[in-house]
């Protein structure tokens, strides 16, 4: 059982070229940034050393930091400029019953993060609903389409009301003829 | 002679009676044989979490009882436990015995269900009647003390709705003396069946590095033989005080990890579930269960990933609270919608009709599938 400053000084040691940022003042529970083009080999690594065996993913959460200038667009909507989108990787040993969270961002405009599809397979519908939702996209991710929301949801809507978990999400007017707004 | 054989798409769904609401499974078959299925989800989407970000953090406890609705206790409890690590706040005794025993009756609820329909679905449909009685037991003593049979919104942050009704040990009491000789009657009639033998042993073997890889938990985990329960593992509330064991699947009709023993694991914890209460409800202590109920919720910025061991598997909350007194971020990791991920796997290579027992024995509640 090794605590999240271990973890991270094994991290450290171990990338010692990448950007790595342990977030300590937050009450609840310390968060390990990490690069959104390294989290494969970082996830493959926490997965396979055998002093560490984080073989679960708990969850995978994508959340809108809603940071950035607010500004209009060309429709007259507010929208976010230059913010920032994050995921938080919740991870879990079995065997050593240790736990630690990851964190990475990335721009809001063309969010890329690499996919851990193929270290824990129960991350392909968590990342899957983060697109759905978000807007993010894994890259490497075998089968990236919407889950929750409609297939056709881009169809029938404008850049702000594709993504309905993003902060500056706007109601379409009509989706396949009905009304959407009540 | 050669006979001409093609792939088949077979759409399941969304309105089948066992896929247990609405979910549309899209199977590729060879004559009876499964080759692939893709799960269709979304049908039941309400937009929890959007809706979760406009509210406070009181106004978000009746909208979890929406998620898993046959285990509405075991979602208000997660959520609280949740905030309530983000607050900071410790409960009264009186009050985390009350949850516990709540939450361990509901799990019985919930897993009489899931049996019941697992028998339904494949055609034993006298045992779901039975058990279906024996559900409405609970159902008529959690409704007393809280007004409300399936959606409760009982338990609070920082308390509970509503003290125990005064008839409430006497007839929890009862319930367990009722339910153990009934638990040996199920065993009887569905358990040990010839039929239902057949029809689950051997059939859609899931093993256990594929399921922790696949985020596989609670009876679907542990059927395939690993001791894994939150309850003890990743103790909350007073878990640690009780008595009891985790029951695992063993292969005793078939393989490791088969539908059986998914199912057989159930029927086990429902027999620890009334040991754990047999052992708290005489410790009940006196006291308020409202008094530590906070009047303004605003905890200070954190993130907190809560899990609790639902009927379904681990149910987790993700907060991300920014300081105000609306969350910022809540996500729900639903124990059915890692679950179901699973079943791709587990259907390769069985009958069409083993589609349904696979179904039924991982136990899906659309209502968190979809959240």
């Amino acid at each position: 059982m090794k605590s999240a400053e271990e973890i991270f000084e094994i991290l450290k040691i171990e990338f010692s070229d990448s950007i790595l940022e342990l977030d300590k003042d937050t009450p609840t529970e310390s968060i390990i940034s990490v690069d959104p083009l390294q989290i494969h080999q970082i996830s493959k690594f926490l997965r396979e050393n055998p002093g560490l065996q984080f073989d679960s993913l708990m969850c995978l959460s994508g959340v809108d930091d809603a940071n950035g200038n607010k500004i209009k667009n060309a429709d007259g909507d507010d929208v976010f400029e230059n913010g920032t989108m994050s995921v938080y990787y919740n991870l879990h040993s079995i065997p050593l019953k240790h736990k630690i969270t990851l964190k990475v961002t990335t721009p809001r405009t063309n969010p890329k993060i690499e996919s851990v599809e193929s270290i824990w397979k129960c991350a392909n519908w968590h990342e899957r609903e983060a697109f759905d939702l978000l807007g993010i996209y894994f890259l490497n991710h075998p089968d990236l389409r919407r889950i929750l929301m409609p297939y056709d949801w881009d169809e029938f809507t404008t850049e702000v009301s594709r993504y309905p978990l993003r902060k500056d999400y706007k109601n379409p007017e009509f989706y396949q003829g009905m009304k959407v707004p009540y | 002679m050669t006979i001409k054989t093609e792939q088949m798409v077979l759409n399941m769904g969304p309105q089948h009676p066992s896929t247990h609401g609405v979910l549309r499974l899209e199977l590729e078959i060879e004559g009876e044989l499964v080759k692939k299925v893709t799960p269709h989800l979304g049908y039941l989407h309400r937009c929890f979490e959007k809706h979760a970000e406009a509210m406070q953090y009181n106004q978000v406890v009746p909208y979890t009882d929406r998620l898993d609705y046959l285990a509405a206790i075991g979602n208000n409890f997660g959520y609280a436990l949740a905030v309530e690590k983000l607050l900071g706040i410790e409960v009264p005794e009186r009050v985390e015995y009350i949850r516990v025993i709540m939450a361990e009756l509901q799990r019985i609820a919930s897993h009489l269900v899931a049996i019941g329909s697992n028998g339904a679905d494949i055609g034993a449909l006298t045992p779901f009647l039975y058990l279906f009685r024996d559900r409405e037991y609970i159902l008529n003593i959690i409704e007393e003390t809280c007004g409300a049979r399936m959606l409760y919104n009982y338990i609070w942050i920082g308390g509970l709705s509503h003290d125990i009704h005064p008839d409430f040990i006497r007839k929890t009491k009862e319930f367990c003396n009722y339910f153990k000789p009934t638990i040996v009657e199920l065993d009887n009639l569905l358990s040990y069946n010839k039929i239902f033998i057949e029809r689950t042993a051997n059939i859609g073997v899931l093993p256990v590095d594929t399921a922790i890889n696949f985020g596989a938990s609670g009876p679907t985990l542990r059927g395939s033989g690993i001791k894994f329960d939150l309850r003890k593992d990743d103790p909350y509330s007073i878990y640690d005080r009780f008595n009891f064991e985790i029951p695992t699947g063993k292969g005793l009709m078939g393989t490791i990890g088969d539908c059986w023993d998914r199912y057989y694991v159930r029927i086990r914890e429902m027999e620890q579930s009334l040991k754990i209460i047999e052992q708290a409800i005489d410790n009940i202590p006196n006291g308020d269960v409202q008094s530590a109920i906070p009047k303004r919720i605003k905890p200070p910025k954190g993130t907190v990933y809560k899990r609790i061991e639902n009927p379904r598997g681990e149910l987790g909350y993700f907060i991300i609270s920014d300081g105000t007194v609306n969350p910022f971020r809540v996500k729900v990791r639903a124990p059915s919608f890692v679950n179901l991920e699973v079943l791709g796997e587990l259907c390769k290579g069985y009958l069409v009709a083993d589609v349904i027992a696979i179904l039924g024995s991982i136990d899906i509640v659309l209502g968190e599938v979809d959240r």
